[in-house]
């Protein structure tokens, strides 16, 4: 049983880097596994699709551009519909990103959990943890939706004047005369937007890391019995929650603009 | 759960990752989507510009052939019309030409006819002159019955 509970512990524990002389606190760790690889899906997204970029044309696409077309057209057109702030320069690339970025760090959970550590056993010869899955991370959950919560900030300034939106902070929903109210309802909902956001993701993310390792704990000749459904199923989840994840920032960007 | 500061470089790394989409992603294949949609557009309109053309020449062909069958038919009629005048013009004519040789011929013949009866009353007179100056020879004296041979002469 204890075995168990380490083969677990190991799976979910991170790479950690200690800066601060091993101080605890915000300063004082960082996260190597999650940094760094998501740095690398980044990059892989940015070179795939700057590629694309650089090679599309308008007559006798390549079926690689027509794939890139495809998911550009499908952001575009969500941007289209749920957007009504205007035009924007930031929105579709923004959302193109989180979808992509987030499916790719999703997508990593359809590894298999022993992979990482199976080759660094058996070809760097160390036990060091790695965790692949970057978005069972509240750190990269977090980062993309404060800077959601940033650029939130940001529209409602833009678009109504730092002024109106302080204004709009105190007199919405239920008019002047209640302005502690409706300033409390208003932070409520600005800091429930990031933190919904945030672990909507990482919970779907975790529990899904988790029953990966929990299958693999079964004896080996099972594991196919529960791992291949629910992997099946969570090709579903990653793409979905990605989706979730995009059209929700679109949502509340567009909610930004609009007054109430 | 263990919020550190991995946060500070995943938010550096989302920031970087929006940047270069919204500098060189997006724009090229919007410029290129874009484009797609107004040559579509494009074509679409000229496709219909050139039905409505097709639709405008059929009506005028239609109307100049209209116009062509009924000049046609003027033509035709005008053919026929003036046929028939020259037909009836010619029959006139030449109505009108046999009669004239027909008077010609019956003022000939007339004259042929006085001109033949003058000669035989002058033929028939001098005969009978001769006849009766061959009787008379005899018993009647010339230079007496002159005057009477000469008016008789005359009322033949």
């Amino acid at each position: 049983m204890s075995s168990s509970t380490e083969y677990i512990m190991h799976h979910l524990s991170h790479n950690i880097l200690v800066l601060d002389n091993g101080n605890k606190g915000f300063f004082g760790s960082v996260h190597l596994d999650t940094f760094s690889t998501s740095l690398f899906l980044g990059f892989i997204f940015l070179a795939v699709f700057i590629y694309a970029a650089r090679k599309v044309r308008v007559e006798n696409p390549t079926k690689f551009q027509l794939f890139i077309e495809i998911i550009i057209d499908m952001v575009n057109q969500q941007v289209k519909d749920i957007y009504h702030g205007g035009k924007s320069k930031l929105i579709v690339p923004l959302s193109l990103t989180i979808f992509c970025w987030v499916f790719l760090m999703n997508l990593m959970d359809l590894l298999p959990v022993d992979l990482l550590n199976f080759i660094n056993h058996n070809v760097a010869n160390s036990e060091a943890k790695w965790r692949i899955v970057s978005s069972a991370d509240v750190n990269a959950t977090f980062a993309m939706s404060i800077s959601v919560l940033f650029l939130i900030i940001f529209y409602s300034i833009k678009s109504k004047g730092l002024l109106g939106w302080i204004k709009e902070l105190f007199s919405a929903p239920f008019g002047i005369a209640f302005a502690p109210i409706n300033f409390i309802f208003q932070m409520v909902e600005l800091v429930a937007k990031p933190i919904s956001l945030a672990l909507r993701l990482f919970g779907n993310m975790y529990a899904g890391e988790l029953i990966f390792i929990l299958i693999a704990l079964l004896p080996w000749g099972v594991q196919w019995l529960l791992g291949v459904p629910w992997a099946i199923f969570h090709i579903l989840i990653i793409t979905l929650q990605a989706y979730v994840f995009m059209v929700l920032t679109i949502v509340y960007l567009s909610l930004a603009t609009e007054s109430h | 759960m263990e919020i550190n500061v991995t946060i500070i470089g995943q938010i550096i790394t989302f920031a970087i990752l929006v940047l270069f989409t919204m500098k060189f992603v997006w724009p090229p294949i919007n410029a290129m989507m874009e484009e797609r949609a107004n040559k579509i557009a494009d074509g679409l309109a000229a496709a219909e510009k050139g039905k409505q053309e097709l639709l405008d020449a059929e009506t005028r062909v239609a109307e100049e052939l209209k116009h062509v069958q009924s000049r046609a038919t003027e033509i035709m009629s005008n053919a026929e019309k003036r046929a028939g005048q020259i037909v009836s013009e010619a029959k006139d004519n030449a109505i009108k030409e046999g009669k004239k040789i027909l008077e010609n011929a019956n003022s000939q013949i007339e004259q042929e006819f006085m001109k033949a009866r003058e000669e035989l009353r002058l033929k028939v007179a001098d005969l009978v002159i001769s006849g009766a100056e061959q009787i008379l020879k005899a018993e009647i004296n010339q230079e007496r019955h002159e005057a009477i041979l000469a008016s008789l002469k005359a009322e033949l």
